[in-house]
């Protein structure tokens, strides 16, 4: 079975069209890649999966281990295993990391009728991940993206999903901002919380995150559509040859 | 998005108010209406002094020449001041002790969480988070019912009762300072205050003493078509330190109701004086009926070289909230703070601040305001800066900010700054923001539900000023808030 199965799905923003009818499909212990000129619809694709509000689903379907979540709350779905990190992470001045990250797990196992993870096991889990990152755990008390640098701030979302060990993470653009040395801190993040059970989507404009991680599939998206399919190799030939011809296709 | 429950941050539905109960007792109330003989039968009431019957008379004929304030950023009807009623009071003599008074007030206090029983208060010592006891005077309506704890705190040196029993047992305490802070005819609301303040607490901290526990007076108001008229005055001596803290709430109605207070608060060489307030009084239904109109006037002296004086208020409550707790820098190395959290939902009204008047040498202040507005509701920041001639090298440093919740709520600030010094430092700082869909997303897909997200958000915002409270009401104000932004989303 599929983890994620988006079929022939358009959605459209303030009665403009975005998507065009996308299909998907994504199984245990892949990782996908997708990849698009500017304005094709790939973080509109990213926000849509994760179910922000202010995107107008005009017809398809988009599944979760083979259970329709098209009308779920974001939060419902976030509960379910699906997690999306942030182009743009966002401040929240005032509240720590630690109590938005507590907040976070105790709401998933909440909702999935989990015990609550003790305070203690907690803080260790935050720092183990905060190190795997090359984070200092002084970093868990500041707010939330609250002064981070521009690489802090995807370290963050990625400190995020390491904590909430989504089934489907989906990544948007997390390699932009990030300097060589944080890149590759950030991939190795990536691949070691990768697995037989869980999958990852990169949607990136460039291929050199693509360096670090290697997908089993690159779907190029143009003008709200996939236009091809292909394995890593198809990434190689858009990186000589830019998307341009695509879009002539 | 198709088919979602479209948790924008538009919709606004009502709140929750726990504490909207009415206490059915008898009760003695005067009938609606001011003059003279009002001013004369309160005074008579309480047994009081020629000299503060006088002044109570002076207050009410200086109040008649004056007229109500119309300068805040808040709307409201004419008050008809003929159709109060100025005193209410439990019926029966005036308990003597704890244990003569009525259950069903003690009930009132228990269902608030308020602990009025020493024994009960002293359990909390036990348990796991060794909270210290707190001492706590009880006023419903115009009269204290009760203060505890009276015997422990007798045995520091410190004063701690209802202000009609100070005016008896420590006149010429009442006599010094009262009106030393806020004169009777200081405003319009200080006025009417001063002809008919009912009852309220006395804190009297002798020479270089701690007060072994935190003091706390729990306001009620339950009467109908009352008025709610307290005086406290808080004296910290020479070295001397106390944490006070006041709770107020009240009955849901569908009528607007006064309460104009006044406190005043003397710290002299040394002393310091904290003063934390969770102002909760019954805010009005969603649609703006009724809610309490809460018109006080507060102010501390900081009249002896380095003492400290500390406002830190979390306002939640009221129809209209009008208040500028200040500080008077007259001692040399003073230091005057205020924190503040204004929470305005709904169609509530606030305009508070601060005044901070520099005198001495070397004063310092520092003014922290938090406003947040939501639903349809207005929230003003309004503060004076004074640095006087003598004010040499005095400091502030003043931050400001708002956080507005939904589309249809608004924030103003007023800072006003008036330096006669040339080496004075005035720094003032403020930002408005808004709770972002692209929060309350990011929160969303962390699994965290809208209502939880916003009241996350909106204490983060608060922290600065949380964290001045002592830390059980640090907890208790979190949560209210919480319950005050009931329905901010969805």
């Amino acid at each position: 079975m599929n983890l994620l199965e988006i079929s022939d799905l358009a959605a459209s923003v303030a009665n403009q069209p975005i998507l065009r009818g996308i299909d998907l499909n994504i199984g245990a212990g892949e990782v996908h890649a997708i990849m698009g000129p500017n304005g094709s619809g790939k973080s509109t694709l990213a926000n849509v999966i994760a179910g922000r509000e202010d995107y107008q689903i005009d017809r398809g379907r988009i599944a979760l281990e083979g259970q329709e979540i098209t009308t779920l709350s974001p939060e419902e779905r976030a509960h379910r295993g699906l997690f999306l990190a942030f182009q743009y992470p966002i401040e929240i001045p005032g509240v720590s990391n630690m109590e938005f990250l507590k907040a976070a797990v105790d709401s998933h196992a909440q909702a999935n009728g989990n015990p609550e993870i003790t305070a203690v096991d907690f803080m260790q889990m935050a720092r183990n991940a905060a190190e795997q990152l090359g984070l200092n755990p002084e970093f868990l008390k500041r707010g939330v993206n609250e002064g981070f640098s521009g690489g802090e701030k995807k370290r963050n979302e990625i400190l995020q999903m390491l904590m909430l060990k989504p089934k489907v993470s989906i990544l948007d653009e997390t390699d932009s901002g990030l300097d060589i040395d944080a890149l590759r801190v950030v991939a190795n993040g990536i691949s070691t919380f990768a697995n037989t059970t869980n999958a990852v989507v990169l949607v990136t404009h460039y291929q050199r995150l693509l360096d670090h991680i290697e997908p089993d599939f690159v779907h190029v998206i143009a003008n709200g559509s996939i236009v091809r399919s292909g394995d890593r190799s198809l990434a190689l030939e858009l990186e000589e040859k830019g998307y341009s011809w695509l879009e002539k296709d | 998005m198709a088919g979602t429950d479209n948790n924008s941050l538009d919709g606004f539905v009502g709140r929750d108010y726990a504490a909207g109960f009415v206490t059915d007792i008898e009760a003695d109330t005067l009938p609606p209406g001011l003059d003279e003989d009002v001013v004369r039968f309160i005074s008579a009431r309480k047994d009081e002094p020629e000299w503060l019957t006088q002044w109570r008379l002076d207050a009410y004929h200086g109040w008649l020449e004056m007229v109500q304030p119309d300068w805040g950023q808040v709307q409201f009807p004419a008050i008809d001041y003929q159709s109060i009623s100025y005193y209410s009071a439990p019926s029966g003599d005036q308990p003597k002790t704890l244990d003569d008074v009525d259950p069903e007030l003690l009930a009132t206090y228990e269902k608030l969480g308020i602990p009025l029983h020493e024994q009960a208060a002293l359990a909390g010592v036990a348990d796991t988070q060794q909270r210290p006891p707190v001492a706590v005077d009880a006023v419903f309506d115009s009269v204290s019912i009760g203060t505890t704890f009276k015997e422990t705190l007798r045995e520091a040196g410190v004063i701690f009762c209802s202000f009609a029993e100070a005016v008896h047992d420590h006149p010429d305490l009442v006599r010094k300072y009262l009106g030393s802070v806020v004169p009777r005819g200081d405003n319009f609301f200080a006025a009417l205050n001063s002809a008919v303040f009912s009852d309220g607490s006395f804190v009297y901290v002798p020479e270089n003493t701690r007060c072994p526990m935190e003091l706390s007076t729990y306001f009620r108001i339950n009467e109908r078509n009352t008025g709610q008229f307290e005086r406290t005055l808080i004296i910290a001596e020479r070295g001397a330190y106390v944490s006070y803290l006041e709770g107020c709430t009240a009955p849901m109605r569908d009528e607007n109701q006064l309460h104009a207070a006044v406190v005043e608060l003397v710290a002299l060489d040394d002393a310091e004086i904290k003063y934390s307030t969770v102002q909760n009084w019954y805010p009005g239904d969603e649609e703006g009926r009724g809610g309490i109109y809460n018109f006080v006037t507060k102010r501390g002296a900081c009249r002896g070289d380095r003492s400290k004086i500390s406002w830190t208020q979390v306002e939640t409550g009221s129809a209209i909230t009008w208040k500028y707790p200040s500080v008077v820098l007259r001692g040399d190395d003073s230091v005057g703070e205020f924190y503040s959290v204004a929470l305005t939902n709904n169609h509530q009204q606030a305009d508070t601040g601060t005044k901070m008047v520099h005198l001495g040498k070397n004063t310092r202040s520092t003014i922290i305001s938090k406003g947040i507005s939501a639903g349809l509701s207005s929230n003003a920041y309004r503060g004076l800066v004074r640095m006087n001639p003598g004010a040499e090298k005095a400091r502030n440093y003043t931050q400001c900010d708002s956080l507005l919740i939904g589309e249809k709520c608004a924030a103003h600030t007023f800072p006003y700054i008036e330096s006669r010094r040339p080496d004075g430092i005035v720094e003032h700082e403020a930002t408005t923001s808004r709770v972002s869909d692209d929060q309350l997303f990011l929160c969303r897909q962390r699994g965290i539900d809208p209502e939880k997200a916003v009241a996350m958000i909106v204490n983060g915002f608060c922290k600065d000023v949380f964290r001045e409270l002592p830390m059980e009401f640090a907890v208790e104000a979190g949560k209210l808030l919480e319950v005050s932004l009931e329905g901010a989303v969805g």
